[in-house]
């Protein structure tokens, strides 16, 4: 079965976010309100939709991800990127990216086709 | 430097308001993401894959050291401390708030910058050769003509809604080009005719993107007083018959490859003649008063190769090799062009750190009369420093980590942002940069390559100059993964040619293996004095396709 999330760019810094499971936006995937089936993911949109009115996001679209004990993980690389990158820059990037998905380094290269692949 | 006049600080300051207002009426829900989108455009400002994306203009590449502090405050106050110096000679910083950017433009605006041409269907920011007016191959500063194209340019009524972007490119050097002038849509060489006039040779239809093609000659020879008006004719003939239905056929190199040069260059002609000699004759007035502006300093009477200078090379062979390697003849005698990598081992190629940033400010008020250059190989150059004192700036330089003398070699590699920032990419380009300048970290292993150009883009928008690499690679997207494809062959400059495909496309875990074993093939194929470039052409493929695919081999 498909599982799906939301997401968008927040309108006032552009940061990447998911509708959460409060009805609220999140920037942490993990908190993203996961859509089951066709009903829900509509649900899902229609929120989106008043709340790209109400100029909390950009453009939101949903997303295909699993959901394994609490984790929730794109399916798509791109996705991924999204949800966790950029992949360089540890120093400049956010705070919450999980060591073992960085992988600007070529020492550190033998992780990178968990995040990639 | 060019310095703005009333007209120039009010046009900035009036469209920064401008801009402002358009924000807080986007922020106010008066603007829909579709309204706000072709407004924000315009101001240099892109949605890209994790936040805003601020393009900052930087005309020709020039910038002083006031503004370089300036572009450093930028970065360490609205953004995460650094920013990204692009094959455009531009700067982008990648996380700028909607609600700050126009607090930034104000910023810009008081050292006489802004982010107008950075972005849309527009005659974008005119990109020059980064040794204009320092070099000893020029035969007029081409500063000089890409001001004047600038204030031609700028919010030019009739070429606001082109068909698809429009980048032009001028270079005064014979024999070099350093600035990719046959990949533009437009490239102007400055060149003397046989009478001894200066005038400028004119190349249309270059660029490279999902159709590469080198640019025709369209005309050897238009005088100075008709530059723009020859600009203006070829801008109007595309603007009229340049494809709007196909955004990937809208380019005008698409138009003279399917008009064919000779009727483009005849329809070019016929526009031609009736532009001329009107309001955009541009008088030999108007010319010395912008090249007033680019006059040179006052240099002193200094000889080359002082003997501090050869003392010191000889002494230090880093230092040697920095000068070897990232030092260019100036034309007045002792003095010399510095070249600074921003290609450090394991770093994004062209970001700088704001700190870093102010330390070339300051030395570049120390060593070289306040100024500096932006290169469209994402590089940084400082064009007038005194021989006898290049010792002393290397030292200054390597204490910032900024000595890295690898220009022109595999660790100097031109990068687009790629699927970490950019939401046009298909693949992360800058971690492969990354670990192939790790491969490659030993100087001396990059010393005996010798000349290697390469260059990776995230995808086929080719912002990586992919195309025009001795060795360029492709990221795509095969079934959701990350793979790399190889061209081999391309030249950016004097020698323009573009890659060709070497074969199936490597994955994320392969490509740096496979580049590897394409340098170690021309390593061991390669005849006495032959750069990479020169074997590829005599050899052709076979060999290295042979090395990549071959297993059995």
């Amino acid at each position: 079965m498909v599982q799906r999330v939301v997401t968008g760019n927040r309108l006032a810094d552009g940061v990447v976010i998911y509708l959460g499971q409060d009805g609220g936006w999140t920037s942490k995937i993990d908190a993203a309100r996961v859509a089951a089936d066709e009903g829900e993911a509509k649900l899902l949109e229609d929120i989106a939709k008043a709340a790209e009115k109400a100029r909390m996001v950009v453009g939101p679209y949903l997303i295909e991800v699993t959901d394994a004990d609490g984790a929730v993980t794109p399916v798509r690389y791109r996705e991924r990127l999204r949800a966790y990158g950029p992949s360089v820059h540890p120093e400049f990037g956010r705070a919450d990216v999980p060591d073992h998905l960085r992988m600007g380094s070529e020492a550190e290269f033998v992780h990178l086709n968990g995040v990639a692949g | 430097m060019y310095r703005y006049d009333e007209f120039d600080h009010a046009m900035v300051k009036d469209r920064v308001e401008q801009f402002r207002g358009q924000i807080a009426r986007r922020m106010a829900g008066d603007l829909s993401e579709e309204q706000f989108r072709p407004l924000r455009l315009q101001n240099g400002l892109y949605l890209q894959l994790h936040a805003y994306m601020l393009r900052v203009a930087i005309p020709y590449g020039q910038l002083n050291a006031v503004q370089m502090r300036k572009l450093a405050h930028i970065a360490r106050t609205y953004d995460k401390g650094y920013g990204h110096f692009t094959t455009r000679q531009n700067i982008q910083y990648n996380w700028p708030k909607l609600s700050q950017v126009a607090d930034i433009l104000d910023e810009l605006a008081s050292v006489e910058m802004h982010a107008i041409q950075t972005s849309g269907n527009c005659i974008r920011n005119v990109t020059a050769d980064q040794y204009a007016g320092v070099t000893v191959d020029e035969v007029e500063d081409p500063r000089i003509y890409a001001e004047i194209i600038r204030q031609w340019s700028t919010f030019h009524p009739e070429f606001t809604f082109l068909p698809r972007k429009f980048k032009i490119a001028v270079s005064g050097a014979v024999g070099a080009d350093r600035a990719a002038v046959r990949f533009h849509d437009i490239g102007l060489f400055i060149v003397r005719d046989d009478a001894g006039e200066v005038g400028f040779e004119v190349w249309v239809g270059g660029g490279l993107g999902r159709t590469p093609m080198i640019g025709k000659k369209i005309r050897g020879f238009v005088a100075k007083a008709d530059l723009l008006a020859y600009l203006e004719a070829i801008l109007r003939v595309y603007n009229v018959l340049g494809r709007r239905d196909n955004m990937y056929k809208a380019r005008v190199k698409i138009l003279v490859h399917e008009t064919g040069t000779e009727e483009f260059t005849r329809l070019v002609e016929a526009e031609f003649a009736d532009t001329r000699g009107g309001a955009l004759d541009l008088p030999a007035e108007e010319i010395e008063r912008i090249a007033a502006y680019f006059q040179p300093p006052a240099y002193e009477a200094l000889s080359d190769d002082p003997p501090a200078l050869t003392a010191r090379r000889f002494e230090d062979k880093d230092f040697n090799n920095w000068v070897r390697v990232n030092v260019a003849r100036h034309k007045v005698g002792g003095y010399a062009i510095a070249n600074i990598s921003l290609k450090p081992v394991g770093v994004p190629p062209g970001d700088m750190s704001a700190d870093k940033m102010d330390a070339v400010a300051d030395i570049a008020e120390t060593f070289s009369l306040g100024g500096i250059r932006v290169t469209h190989e994402q590089n940084l150059v400082l064009p007038d420093v005194r021989q006898d004192r290049l010792y002393d700036l290397w030292l200054a330089l390597r204490d910032q980590g900024l000595a890295d003398a690898n220009l022109d070699h595999i660790g100097d590699i031109i990068c687009c942002p790629g699927l970490d920032y950019c939401s046009l990419a298909n693949a992360r380009s800058i971690p492969v940069s990354e670990r192939i300048s790790q491969r490659f970290a030993d100087l001396d292993r990059q010393y005996d390559i010798g000349e290697l150009r390469l260059k990776i883009s995230g995808c086929i928008n080719a912002c990586g100059h992919h195309h025009v690499g001795h060795i360029g690679i492709l990221g795509v997207d095969r079934k959701d993964q990350e793979y790399y494809q190889i061209t081999l062959g391309g030249a950016p400059g004097e020698d323009a040619a573009i890659g060709t495909k070497v074969g199936a496309a490597f994955s994320a875990a392969e490509i740096v293996d496979a580049v590897e074993t394409v340098v170690n093939t021309y390593l061991a194929i390669r005849q006495p004095k032959e750069r990479f470039i020169d074997t590829y052409r005599r050899v052709g493929d076979a060999p290295f396709k042979e090395s990549l695919y071959d297993k059995a081999a």
